[in-house]
């Protein structure tokens, strides 16, 4: 009998295609995904008139760059972004791989755009020039992010260098989370306890009861953000919830082929006794709706608890941190979490854009005003037409919201959607680092929910008391 | 890409933790064409706050970093190595490092070194005593020595580098030559992968 495999190990030997003596690996690359930031790697394509080698598992669209006021070249005001929208397009003629440019209603975050599609399948590798890549294993999925370089080597050969195994670390999380309590507050505590280094290089399998009952959009919200817990990658075993979510889309495998698929996919899970470098185990139902005060995902809190006064850190170094972090900020120590005022909201991003999550923002907002700026950003057209056959829309614009078009906007601000300096901004996005969006911009990093209460009342808020009835 | 022996050069601490990429390259500058050159866009923001050492005269011409904890964490921005080396850095010395660009860093000649979290601290404290001293970093031997010229703090480091990441970075070759010699056998291994997932 062979030894007990974890998913991770599973997908990695069925891709694994040369694993020389010193350890380094050449990988197969399932599905190579592209955005509108991949202009460098098609250049060192065309200087070194390589072709690009597996076009039928290429998938593009582009996401960083687009407006978000109009769904066309015309609306992007600068002619740089306009040249890397439309050079992308350029590069998908030239080279042949699937595109979902923009006024095509698929068009939108790469990372939304591949669950939706069905591009996205369990036991595959998968890849993109992007960080947040990881969301991809939330259906069962190896999925990273890699730099330009590893983007033009996938291009002109589907594979790719590891230079060793990467370490796999099991994080459980049982019980159940409370009412009002969400995906995203589940990665934020996992955040929180293990810090951002605390998965560094590591394959992260999120386990236990809370994820087996998640949704694939949370789990999706959860993987996403396995990067900022310095992991390479996050997944999530594929189970029933995956295929019913998986069946019927364009790019999953259709009728007998269907079939042989599922029955392959029920083999992934990992193995009773599978082993992993390391494990944390969290209880769920302790879990409350969290928000960020600083400038890293790890300085986070439940909504209940106050701001850390760094006289009371344990170390010098940490005590300078959080002194930092609040200067940027401008909190005081030891404020309460929900005295924090926010000045702007930004529900959107990768990480939280997919439908469950502007209905959860819909439901909190029916009947509110929002008393700041505050937009909706949907992930892809078709997240964008589903929500206004819904009549989310509606809501959102009722409330005061602007409702935008289809990208990743606000999130880290490259396509000028920048918050200003010293604005607090409630964001369901996945970084709050310093200037992420925009010089002197200050991010909370909360749930679409949680975000929603803040704009209707102007401070951080926990979302459980508007929940119960209160105005 | 330029081949990579050994560098003897000005070294230059860094006393920051968690170092992340939007730091070393804030994303406002990612649309900038490669070819148009990074290094004035190194640390952008953080380069004009008064005693940031990267613009110290004493520090001129440096190309080897001693960093700390976590450097170069979060995006997945190349950018982050095109600047350091835009801006003459070889060598970033830090007790970890952000996956990815550590990765990326041996893709574009840039060499990342792992050394213990004390030592990285005794080394940036004997830097910051002696401004300018040099460090020698050998990848064949993978030894970091110095600081050159400075009693205290003296000692010879070794590191600990992946065979091939060394192998590619002394030849100043990526990684692209060597894969497309092994077309044969990646084409068998697609075949026996396509007829048991043919579904992918
Ligand atoms: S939404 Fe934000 S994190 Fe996600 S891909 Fe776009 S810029 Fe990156």
């Amino acid at each position: 009998m062979s030894a007990p495999q974890s998913l991770f190990d599973k997908i990695w030997q069925r891709h694994a295609v040369v694993t020389r003596p010193d350890g380094a690996v050449l990988l197969l690359v399932g599905r190579h995904l592209l955005h509108d930031g991949s202009a460098a790697a098609f250049r060192f394509l065309d200087e070194r008139r390589l072709p690009l080698h597996d076009k039928r598992h290429t998938f593009g669209t582009p996401d960083h760059y687009v407006s978000t006021a109009g769904n066309d070249l015309a609306s992007i005001g600068e002619a740089f972004r306009r040249d890397l929208v439309s050079g992308m397009a350029e590069n998908a003629r030239k080279h042949g791989f699937t595109h979902f440019g923009l006024g095509d209603p698929r068009q939108g975050i790469i990372h939304v755009i591949g669950p939706e599609q069905g591009i996205t399948l369990p036991g595959i590798t998968m890849v993109c020039g992007d960080s947040h890549t990881s969301s991809h294993g939330a259906l069962g999925a190896l999925a990273f992010g890699i730099g330009a370089s590893e983007v033009a080597h996938v291009l002109a050969t589907q594979t790719l260098w590891q230079s060793r195994k990467p370490q796999s670390m099991r994080i459980n999380v049982e019980g159940k989370l409370g009412t009002g309590v969400t995906a995203k507050d589940a990665i934020l505590a996992i955040i929180a306890r293990i810090g951002t280094a605390g998965g560094t290089g590591k394959v992260i399998e999120y386990a236990g009861p809370v994820f087996r009952d998640m949704s694939i959009e949370g789990r999706l919200s959860v993987c996403n953000m396995s990067i900022e817990a310095g992991a390479r990658a996050g997944m999530v075993a594929p189970d029933e919830n995956t295929f019913a979510y998986l069946k019927g889309r364009p790019y999953a495998p259709q009728g007998a082929m269907w079939e042989r698929a599922v029955a392959f996919w029920r083999t992934l899970p990992s193995d009773a006794g599978a082993a992993f470098d390391a494990e944390v185990t969290l209880n769920g139902n302790a879990i409350e709706p969290m928000a960020t005060w600083g400038t890293s995902p790890e300085h986070a809190s439940a909504v209940t608890g106050a701001v850390p006064d760094p006289a009371a850190a344990p170390t010098a170094e940490r005590r300078e941190a959080i002194a930092s972090a609040l200067n940027y900020m401008g909190l005081s120590p030891g404020m309460r979490m929900d005295e924090i005022p926010i000045n702007r909201v930004f529900i959107g991003s990768c990480t939280n854009s997919r439908i469950e999550d502007l209905r959860a923002a819909a439901a909190v907002l029916q009947g509110r005003k929002a008393k700041v700026q505050a937009w909706a950003v949907p992930g892809s057209g078709l997240v964008k037409r589903q929500a206004e056959q819904e009549g989310l829309d509606k809501v959102f614009r009722d409330a005061g919201f602007e409702w935008r078009e289809p990208g990743c906007s606000m999130c880290a601000g490259v396509n000028g959607d920048l918050v200003e300096p010293g604005v607090h901004c409630a964001s369901t996005s996945n970084r709050n680092f310093v200037g992420r969006q925009g010089p002197g911009a200050r991010t909370h990093l909360m749930s679409p929910t949680m975000a929603a209460a803040a704009a209707v009342t102007g401070h951080i808020t926990d979302v459980r008391r508007l929940m119960a009835g209160e105005a | 890409m330029e081949p990579f022996s050994t560098v003897d050069a000005k070294a230059m601490p860094l006393d920051m933790t968690n170092v992340d990429t939007d730091q070393l390259v804030p994303a406002r500058y990612l649309w900038r064409p490669r070819q148009d050159g990074y290094a004035e866009i190194l640390f952008h923001d953080l380069r004009r706050e008064p005693g940031f050492p990267l613009d110290a005269p004493a520090h001129k011409g440096a190309a080897i970093m001693v960093a700390d904890r976590n450097f170069g964490c979060g995006s997945s921005r190349e950018h982050a190595a095109w600047a350091l080396v835009d801006s003459g850095f070889r060598v970033v010395i830090a007790p970890s490092f952000g996956d990815i660009f550590y990765s990326n860093s041996f893709k574009n000649g840039l060499l990342p070194i792992v050394l213990p979290e004390a030592r990285c601290a005794e080394l940036r404290a004997a830097l910051a005593r002696n401004p300018g001293t040099h460090l020698v970093v050998d990848l064949p031997a993978q030894t970091v020595t110095g600081p050159v010229g400075v009693n205290d703090g003296f000692s010879v480091d070794s590191f600990a580098v992946d065979p091939l990441r060394k192998e590619l970075l002394i030849a100043g070759q990526d990684e692209t030559g060597l894969t497309l010699s092994l077309a044969a056998t990646i084409k068998g291994f697609v075949a026996g992968y396509a007829e048991a997932m043919p579904w992918v």
